[in-house]
Order: structure tokens, then sequence, then C-alpha cells
């Protein structure tokens, strides 16, 4: 058997009245990059603020890098790096002053050299006598990983670290990920990109607290039993109103110059798609995409999307 | 068209708009506004009821050589002007000074052997008065009408047999020493007093945006998820600022000396120990208001809050001692309080440790409960 980085089972928190994390098991095994998913106010925050301790869970029991998650919650804090949702280092302190900062706390031997590597490895080093606050968004988001690795963390729990970054940073901080992840960290990252979920080993997918589904990308997609047509064409956006209100249709969308319908019932979906088809669209099955199957997820799960954290 | 174009002239239902927002957003800051509110009542009833410049019920030492009837009018007199009160009869005259360098005592009164004696035979006796004069105000009232309330005390006995005593001069000789600051300087007072009210000020306020700053900025989420107790956190918070108390104490103190003169007669190396004690008291309550209140605005009021109290009710700016009971004890918990004591002490009355060891372990014993309030109130969670 594997071994675990996080080990939980049961896991609940209650705000009041409020439960923002209902019972749920992750069992995450050492080395993989685990994506976090859901709409906003799903638990996923809640969740990776209770594995580092930041959070007393409520209920649940478990286990974090092997170590108790209520008894021991300041070793695992010495050995995980978390990174939150919002910039949360010092704006005033340059960025090789917040790194020394990290580095002093954590007790860090030879520290000259770990800042120094980590300012080359992260590519930090020609912005090192920069203020933090004259950063852009994506050096922000690389100067965050930069402090929160140093230490050498055996779990990292990103808590939407791309939110608001432009694609060339997103990918280049996800090649930071694989590559922490290569040399033995185990992640777990909340997100709420699609391509970034599909970079991950595994998925877990939460609503209202509850964990819906989880599993690789393509079983996610196997299991949900949803079935897809497109057609594309000028003016098939206008059909979407009107094949909204067929029966099986669960979902329809404009996407890539193309509409998408969605739905369980493969009878109902081919009538739906033969109604409107004498108005000259091209109809094709296709496999849906993992888009498609976390919309239909929270339409059942009547999670609603306008509702924030 | 026309109804697109720019329009300069007022709207009211823009400014109902920022009104209606700027309510909303007063009645969810709870803190702030009641602090609006209870500012002015306690300013009120501060002012109008705290301070009195007319000092009475002044501590008083009497160290009587003798005990007779016309010993016993006379201090029956000095207490029922109700400028003094008699509070400790001392046998030793080391003891009156002790209590006048500590602040205990406002006169020491003393009655020497053979008063009485002298006093029949209109000799016109000493009667010696040893006043604590290094706040002017306090005792000047008092001294002013001492020479009157000591021979209506005695006229009372004049009779009979002794009526020929009543004379025109008096029948004692008042011999007034008003100690430490004889010529009535109010900056000698008021400079060393600055010393507290300078520390107060600036190291509450500043430290008490130390920990809302952070939580405002949100870093204070990373803080926690990194390894550190309160108590790490907390002296890492407050030391830099001890330096800035530091060097704001070297400033005042060569002001006074350059700029105002002010005698220094004391033990400057007592002084600074306090000082060092006193700044810790303030940084650690600046800390534990920054654990209390949500954001920077807040602490800041929190801290007018308590520094109001503190210049009025802690004998800065009016004398401690013409305070009425409730604002003398709200005053000997605020550090203050004790600390003007100290260094007023420490630099016009030469006073020793020994002399202010009520004070400085009033101000530690602050120090150690806002010390602990605060490690309670810091949250290593975001619960």
């Amino acid at each position: 058997m594997t071994e675990l980085a996080i080990d939980v089972s049961g896991l609940s928190k209650h705000f009041g009245n409020k439960i923002a994390v209902n019972k749920v098991d992750l069992h995450l095994p050492k080395g993989q990059v685990w994506g976090f998913l859901g709409p906003n106010g799903s638990g996923k925050t809640t969740t990776i603020r209770m594995l580092c301790g930041l959070l007393k869970a409520t209920e649940g029991e478990g286990n974090c890098l092997g170590l108790d998650l209520r008894k021991d919650a300041e070793l695992i804090r010495r050995h995980t790096g978390y990174m939150t949702q919002r910039f949360s280092f010092w704006n005033e302190l340059t960025v090789r002053e917040n790194l020394e900062f990290v580095a002093r706390i954590y007790e860090l031997k030879n520290r000259r050299r770990s800042v120094n590597d980590t300012l080359e490895v992260l590519g930090l080093a020609h912005r090192q006598h920069q203020l933090a606050d004259a950063l852009s968004g994506g050096w922000k988001q690389r100067l965050a990983l930069a402090a929160v690795t140093m230490h050498k963390p055996e779990l990292l729990l990103l808590d939407e670290p791309t939110a608001g970054v432009d694609p060339q940073a997103r990918r280049d901080f996800w090649d930071q990920i694989h590559r922490l992840s290569n040399n033995g960290m185990t992640v777990l990252v909340s997100t709420h990109y699609m391509d970034e979920a599909e970079r991950c080993d595994h998925i877990v997918y939460l609503a209202h607290g509850n964990l819906i589904t989880e599993g690789t990308v393509p079983d996610i997609i196997d299991q949900s039993g949803l079935i897809s047509f497109r057609a594309e064409g000028v003016g098939v956006r206008a059909l979407e109103p009107r094949i909204k209100k067929l029966p099986g249709v669960e979902y329809a969308a404009y996407f890539a110059a193309g509409l998408h319908i969605c739905g369980h019932d493969r009878s109902l979906l081919e009538r739906a798609v033969n109604s409107v088809a004498m108005d000259g669209y091209h109809w094709q099955e296709i496999r849906p995409s993992l888009e498609d199957v976390f919309i239909a997820l929270m339409e059942q799960t009547g999670a609603d999307r306008r509702s924030h954290t | 068209m026309n109804s697109k174009r720019h329009r300069k002239s007022l709207n009211f239902a823009r400014i109902n708009a920022v009104f209606i927002k700027e309510l909303i957003q007063m009645r969810r800051d709870r803190l702030t506004f009641a602090v609006m509110l209870a500012i002015p009542i306690l300013e009120l009833v501060l002012f109008g009821y705290a301070i009195n410049t007319d000092p009475k019920h002044l501590p008083t030492a009497v160290h009587a050589e003798e005990f007779t009837p016309q010993v016993r009018s006379l201090i029956a007199g000095l207490v029922n002007s109700e400028y003094f009160d008699v509070s400790t009869n001392i046998s030793d005259a080391r003891d009156g000074e002790h209590l006048l360098a500590s602040g205990e005592v406002v006169f020491v009164i003393e009655i020497p052997s053979g008063f009485t004696e002298r006093l029949i035979r209109g000799e016109r006796p000493q009667l010696l008065v040893a006043a604590d004069a290094s706040d002017p105000v306090a005792a000047s009232n008092a001294l002013a009408r001492m020479n009157t309330i000591v021979n209506r005390a005695l006229i009372k006995d004049f009779t009979g047999a002794l009526s020929y005593l009543k004379s025109e001069l008096g029948s004692v000789d008042l011999v007034l020493h008003p100690r430490y600051n004889p010529e009535g300087i109010t900056q000698y007072n008021i400079v060393p007093g600055l010393l507290g009210v300078i520390l107060t000020m600036t190291l509450v306020m500043i430290t008490g945006v130390a920990m809302t700053r952070e939580t405002e900025r949100g870093t204070m989420e990373n803080l926690l998820a990194m390894p550190g107790s309160p108590f790490e956190v907390m002296v890492g918070k407050i030391l830099p600022f001890l330096g800035v108390g530091a060097v704001q104490t070297v400033i005042v103190l060569l002001v006074a000396h350059w700029l105002f003169a002010v005698p220094f007669v004391g033990s400057i190396s007592l002084l600074l120990v306090s000082v060092a004690l006193f700044i810790v008291a303030n940084l650690a309550l600046g800390f534990t208001f920054s654990t209390i209140a949500k954001t920077q605005i807040q602490a800041m009021q929190l801290t007018v809050f308590f520094f109001l109290p503190s210049m009025l009710l802690s004998g800065f700016m009016f004398p401690f001692r013409g305070m009425p009971m409730w604002a003398q004890v709200i005053g000997e918990v605020l550090p203050l309080t004790h600390f003007l004591r100290v260094v007023r002490g420490i630099m016009l009355k030469g006073a020793q440790f020994n002399d202010l060891r009520i004070d400085l372990a009033a101000i530690a014993a602050f120090m150690v409960v806002v010390v602990f309030i605060a490690m309670l109130r810091y949250k290593r969670t975001l619960d």
C-alpha cells in the first residue's frame, strides 16, 4: 500500500448553524498532485485550513504526514507549506527580505544559501531587491510559492494560487508545481480552472461542503454518465434558449463557436437534437469535457453559482 | 441625447446614495459607534465631576511630640477644614521624609515638644509644616488657608483665663517648608509628567495597530500558518518600539534639562529602570488592544479611550488628591498615575527605590495582567 500524506475521515466544520464542511474523507498518497474543485463556498478553503491547523475541525479524525491532526497541529505546520488565497506576504519588504523572514521563522540552517537557492530556482533573483508591493500578480504568486516552499515542506496546500494570473504565468506556476511534485512533495491545490484540474493526478469535487465525486479526469467523465452533443454554425447560439427547454436537456452552453447540450438520458437527448435538426445544423455526439461534467454536477447538487465564500 | 449629457448640478439622489451607504457602514462597525458615544460621556463625567482645582482632603501626616487638648483642637481644626486628612501619626521625623518622597502624603505637620506650654505663655510657638510642592497647584490653596484654620481652631479654646491669647498676629508661628519645588515652577511638575504622557500616547497606539494591520492585510493567516508561539510574536513585535520609547525618553530628559532646567536630584539608573518597565507595560497594553480590535481604526479608538482618562485622572493635568474617591480608584489602576509619582519622585524629590516600590509594583502588576489578557486573546487559529 502506498504511504498517505493526508489520511482523514469524517472531517467536518460547523460555523454556528452553518455546516461548511460535512464529513469529508481524503486519502492522498505521497508525491501526488491533487486538485480541489467546487463552486465558491463549497468548503475548499475551510478544508485546507483544517488540514494545516488554522481551523479546528468540529468532527473527524486523521493524520497529516503521519501526525495527528488534532494533537500535532504545531508539528504539521512545520512540515507543511500553505499558500493563502489572498497574497499574504509583506508589501513593505523586498522579495529577499520576505524570504529571509520565512527562513528565520523556520530556523533554516544556512539561511543565506536557502534564500539564494530559492530565488534562483523560482527565477526571482533579478527581482530580489524589489518591494513585494511593486510586483505584478504573477510575480507575487511566484514569491508566495517561493516563500511557502523554502523550508522544503513535505506537503503543499495551495488555495486558488493562480486566481487572476495570466495564462503564461499560470503555465510557469504549474511547471513549478510539477517540479516540486517530482521531488517528492505532495500537493493539494484548489482551483476553478479546468485546464489546471486536468493537470492534476486526481480530482476531488466538493459542493455545499460534501464530497460529490473524486478520481482521475477520465474516471470522473466516465462515471458521470453524461452524454454531450455539439453543433457548429452561424446563428447556432440563438438556439440555446429554445433547446434548453426541451426535456432531457439538462444543460446547454455556447463555447468554442459551438453549442453544447448535455444530459443523462440518451433517447431524450436524441429527440431534442432531432427536433432542432431541421434548422440545418449538424449535431454530433462528443465526449463530455470536464467542464460539462462539473456544470452538470453543480446543477445536480443545486449549488448556487452566485453564492460567495 | 440630451439626458445623456453630463450635468454639473447637484444630484440629491446621489448624495442620498452615499449618505445611506455611510449610515449602513457606521451601523456595522459597532465598536466605532460605541466609542463615539462613550467619549463625550466619559469627557463630561471626567471634566464635570472628577476634576477639582481646589483640592481638598489632602493626606497629611502629623508628627506630634505631645498630645494636649490644644494639640487635639488644632488637629481637629485641620480635619474640619476639609483641606487636610490626617491619615497618619508618625513618631519619627524620618518617616515623614519617606511619606513625602513616596507621595503618600502631601503635608507633614510637626508639633514640637513644649508647644502647648509656649502657646499658653503667649510665645507664639512654631508649627512646622513641610509640604510637597512638586505640584504647585495641589498644595497652594491648603497652605494659603492654613494660618486662618490653625488660629480659628485654637481660638475656641482661648476662653476665660486664656482669652488674652487672642492676638492680631495669631497665636502660633507657622513655618512653611514647601519642598522639592519651592519656587512653585509649573514646568518642574509638567515636564517630567510629559514623559509619561508621551510614552503612553505613542507606544500604546503604535503597538495597537501592530496585529490589526496583519489582520487587515491578510498577512495574519500566513503568520499563523508558520511556526511560532503567541509570546514569541508579541515579544518580537514590541521590541523595536522599546527602542523608540528609549529615544523618546532621552529627548524628553535632554529638553527638560536644557530648555526647562528641571532639576534632577534622584538616581538616573532608577529612573531608566522605571521607564523601561513603564514602556513595556504600555507596549503590552497596545498589543492587547490589537488583539481586541478588528481594524486599525478600532485600535486607534481604543487607544484614545484609554488615553483620555490617563491624561485626566493620573494627576498629570489636575491634582490627583483633589479628585473624588471613585476617580482616584480608577486613577490607581492606570499605569501613568504610578509612573508620574515615580518620575516626579525621582527627578524632583530624589526618591529612592524604597519610596517608590509600591508604584513600581503597581505598574508591573498592570503589565502582567495585560500580557495575560493578550495571550488569552491571541488566537492560534482563525476560528
